[in-house]
């Protein structure tokens, strides 16, 4: 019975509910009066480090900082935390930054 | 041709479900472990099970009550909890629905836009941006979101920013995915916009 029903157009794009509603959140977030905005932001900050292994030995952790991973399409940039709307594949900057001639690998590997 | 007609009727009454109207309450001790629990160690307390912490579900009342109970939920905080309300309009993914006090069950998916919780002549209006709602045959309403905020701490200048620069997106979008975001972009704001001035 459901199955000839229409799907929502996020859903025939490819994203799941959760990926939809945290962009919803993630958007509402933004429209914020400042105080509160500065609360909400800080209150999704996810921290994370990332190990990559080569061989199957894992090399030295990256990064240990703040990012905000929003969702598979909005992640912030490392350095000025900058939305930068992209396909999650590998971490990325921002336009700021790529404009001085950062790149993605090299905050990656100063790490 | 009537030979199988009782061993069918009598089979379905006795496997019938039951409406949720019709359940008991709901059990806070389990039974089954107390009584093996005593048979083993009858001088000790049996320890409390998981189910002897939940709250049980109230019963349905017979008469429709005349509040609401509502419970709205954030993933940080609980906004509200246990209120007793006249009314409640919610966001649901297919127009504003209004809520009064014993309103059939039913379980509503949001969309973003304005809850307003109704108490006697106070109104307080919240922005959510998606989530789910529960409504319960007891007249309790569980109302879950992501993001919810009061309308005046929404910046509307940056709503108005927002709006324009997804609808540039949206005309530029080429791929699916880019055209989703855009769209999800669009959609968010408008509601924001027609929330602020509505």
């Amino acid at each position: 019975m459901a199955s000839n029903a229409a799907a929502p157009f996020w859903r025939a794009a490819g994203m799941t509910y959760i990926t939809y509603s945290n962009i919803c959140a993630n958007l509402v977030r933004n429209c914020l009066k400042e105080p509160f905005k500065t609360e909400a932001l800080s209150r999704e900050k996810v921290h994370f480090s990332v190990t990559k292994f080569v061989d199957g030995n894992p090399q030295k952790p990256g990064y240990r900082f703040g990012v905000k991973i929003e969702s598979q399409f909005l992640v912030s940039c490392f350095l000025t935390s900058e939305l930068v709307y992209k396909n999650y594949e590998e971490p990325s900057v921002c336009n700021g930054c790529s404009a001085f001639g950062l790149r993605s690998a090299d905050v990656f590997e100063s790490m | 041709m009537f030979r199988r007609a009782t061993t069918g009727i009598l089979a379905r009454t006795i496997r019938t479900r039951l409406f949720s109207t019709d359940l008991s309450a709901a059990q806070t001790i389990d039974s089954a472990f107390a009584e093996a629990w005593k048979k083993v160690a009858p001088n000790l307390d049996p320890p409390k099970t998981p189910l002897s912490f939940m709250q049980p579900r109230l019963p349905v009342p017979s008469a429709i009550p005349s509040k609401l109970t509502v419970n709205f939920v954030l993933p940080y905080a609980s906004e509200i909890s246990g209120k007793e309300v006249d009314m409640v309009i919610i966001p649901a993914s297919t127009g504003q629905m209004g809520v009064l006090p014993g309103h059939v069950s039913t379980i509503t998916e949001l969309k973003p836009g304005v809850l307003s919780v109704h108490e006697g002549n106070e109104v307080k209006k919240y922005f959510v941006s998606s989530g789910f709602a529960f409504i319960h045959a007891n007249s309790i309403a569980d109302i879950v979101a992501i993001e919810a905020a009061p309308l005046d701490q929404i910046d509307s200048s940056l709503v108005q920013k927002g709006l324009a620069d997804f609808t540039q997106k949206l005309s530029s979008a080429s791929t699916d995915s880019e055209k989703a975001e855009a769209q999800i972009g669009v959609d968010v704001h408008s509601a924001l916009n027609a929330a602020l001035t509505g």
